[in-house]
């Protein structure tokens, strides 16, 4: 074990996986740093559940390495750090919510008792009820304290909240915020872009097996706050990129598709120097419009790296 | 390596060896509620623990009783042939339904991906068919006793119960094997296809005519039936019927443990190979 693998909890280098001839990750790198919480976002068959799969050790990569707290997440020694909460799993119907804790408590070497870990997921009145008879929200709540119960540092989230009603979600936003401020690391794919954007300190979007966009909550906002200039002109791409506020320029079906952070002054400029230029839209994004746009873009290599 | 780094990676690796006793107690906790859910669910429990004993009473000693005029050789073919009978669902259906439910809705992946030790989860499993089997033969000793009445000594009635208790780890590696391959929805069809020829071809219910014999080869309930006629004494249905009592004739002890075990020992390293790698 090195310095290195020390500085992650959990990696990803260079990580290849493909079922068939479907390429589910293509070359990504992933690390999730110590007393983060970091949201992994991304469309239906990004890649955001095979890349949780290989760091918890369910599958094995093609290509690359998958360290958990540097170790082979295959070890017990690297999972017994872990806490998971799948999007779809059927626990025993006939076990009651207080055995279910109990029995994954039983996997950790210092695990919370399972009544302190229904106190702190709100799931202390359900306790002795079975598990088939709860609604979804109860046993979503339920597989949430089976994910604290072992005291993990590192929690993997897969979709949390969905089918929780609004006091539900609003008190596992409230505990996850409390894991980490107590030093824990939370992996969390979500759908909701709002939750991404109340918890998350760093955000990496996924799409077609590739890290497209990745860094902080502040960047991301950052990458939403530039506007897409679309314009048909006889300017060379070059010419316009090499413009102030300007971050990338492509030609694209005979049209400029320029990203700038300053729209206004890139606009004027264009009409100045080009008395022909015409068919102008200019497209101001929400991090969810954002998002979409970047997932739509795969093919384009334009990866907007942003972290530093 | 530095001595900072030496403090990070001893307080990340704080807390991830576990104890000799936590380690037990995981094991335990698994086989405990792996046993209280099985005995929970209603579509399992009562089939598996009433059946056995409601088709002993009925066929094996009142049927049976007044056909034979409650002779003693009839009475102990019964008893020992019903006690395979009773120890056979348990294994096929606990591992053959239970592990496809577990691996189709993603209880076996969470587990995998949780700090579960690998082995609690078919030991759990192991243990439970085997709780099952004993609580059948001991309700099939006390009814022998009580009804039956095959003048079996208690050392005999202990020796067939621990027989069969170990017999029915034949049975869970067939239906592990089948709860390895199949979907939840299709596993009880599977466990059926194998447990209905078993039972038959085992010749636990009736003689089999002289052309069929040779397939009572294929089935693992011949060869535990085989063992335990041997420790109660009785001929086997096939032998009674062609008049030609006494000891069995179809291979020896030894050669019934080793079919037994080779089978056990066979389908399980089989099926673990495909769970580690396909879950």
């Amino acid at each position: 074990m090195n310095n290195d693998s020390l500085d992650f909890l959990a990696e990803l280098s260079g990580v290849s996986k493909r079922f068939g001839n479907v390429v589910a990750l293509n070359g990504i790198d992933l690390q999730v740093r110590r007393g983060e919480l970091l949201a992994v976002l991304g469309p239906n068959g990004a890649g955001k559940s095979t890349a949780i799969s290989l760091l918890l050790g369910l599958q094995q990569p093609d290509a690359g390495t998958a360290r958990l707290f540097g170790m082979s997440p295959l070890l017990l020694e690297a999972r017994r750090n872990v806490g998971v909460m799948m999007q779809e799993v059927a626990l025993s119907p006939e076990l009651r919510v207080r055995e279910q804790i109990e029995l994954v408590a039983s996997y950790y070497p210092d695990p919370l008792s399972p009544d302190a870990a229904l106190e702190m997921t709100h799931t202390t009145a359900f306790g002795k009820r079975p598990y088939g008879k709860l609604s979804n929200g109860q046993k979503r709540q339920v597989q949430f304290a089976m994910a604290v119960v072992g005291r993990p540092k590192l929690l993997f989230l897969d979709e949390p909240t969905v089918g929780l009603d609004l006091p539900a979600r609003e008190m596992m936003w409230a505990k996850l915020r409390e894991l980490v401020r107590n030093g824990a690391s939370i992996v969390l794919t979500t759908h909701y872009l709002e939750e991404a954007e109340a918890l998350a300190d760093r955000v990496v979007v996924l799409a077609k097996g590739r890290v497209i966009a990745s860094g902080t909550v502040r960047e991301m906002r950052a990458i939403v706050g530039h506007k897409r200039i679309a314009c048909s002109t006889s300017l060379a791409a070059e010419v316009v990129a090499a413009w102030p506020g300007v971050q990338s320029v492509r030609r694209e079906h005979g049209r400029l598709q320029i990203t700038a952070s300053n729209a206004d002054v890139v606009v004027k400029r264009l009409f100045a120097a080009d008395g022909d230029f015409h068919d102008l839209e200019v497209h101001s994004a929400g991090l969810a419009e954002a998002f979409t746009e970047l997932t739509q873009e795969p093919t384009q290599e334009a990866t907007q790296e942003v972290a530093s | 390596m530095s001595a900072i780094t030496f403090a990070v990676e001893n307080g990340l690796k704080r807390g991830t060896m576990m104890s000799g006793g936590r380690l037990r107690r995981a094991y335990l906790t698994e086989t405990k509620f792996e046993c209280l859910r099985a005995l929970r669910a209603p579509a399992f429990a009562i089939p598996f623990l009433l059946l056995p004993l409601v088709l002993y009473v009925l066929f094996g000693v009142l049927l049976a009783g007044s056909m034979s005029h409650g002779d003693a050789t009839v009475a102990r073919l019964m008893f020992v042939n019903w006690a395979v009978f009773g120890v056979m669902g348990p294994g096929m259906f606990g591992f053959g339904m239970f592990v496809a439910t577990e691996r189709g809705q993603g209880l076996l992946t969470l587990k995998r991906a949780l700090p579960m030790p690998p082995a609690a989860y078919l030991l759990s499993k192991l243990i439970m068919a085997m709780l099952f089997s004993a609580i059948v033969m001991v309700t099939l000793v006390v009814v022998a006793v009580v009804l039956g009445h095959p003048g079996l000594r208690a050392g005999q009635y202990v020796g067939i119960s621990l027989l069969d208790i170990l017999g029915a780890l034949p049975f869970c590696a067939v239906g592990l094997f089948i709860g390895t391959r199949t979907s939840a929805k299709s596993a009880p069809a599977f466990a059926n296809l194998a447990y209905l020829p078993f039972m038959h071809l085992g010749g636990l219910f009736y003689p089999l005519p002289r052309s069929v014999q040779p397939l009572e080869f294929l089935s693992p309930a011949f060869y535990l039936d085989k063992l335990g006629l041997r420790m109660a004494g009785a001929p086997s249905l096939d032998q009674l019927a062609s008049g030609t009592a006494g000891p069995s004739s179809h291979g020896t002890p030894i050669l019934c443990v080793v079919v037994l075990a080779g089978l056990t020992l066979l389908l399980t390293g089989w099926s673990i190979r495909r769970l580690a790698r396909v879950g």
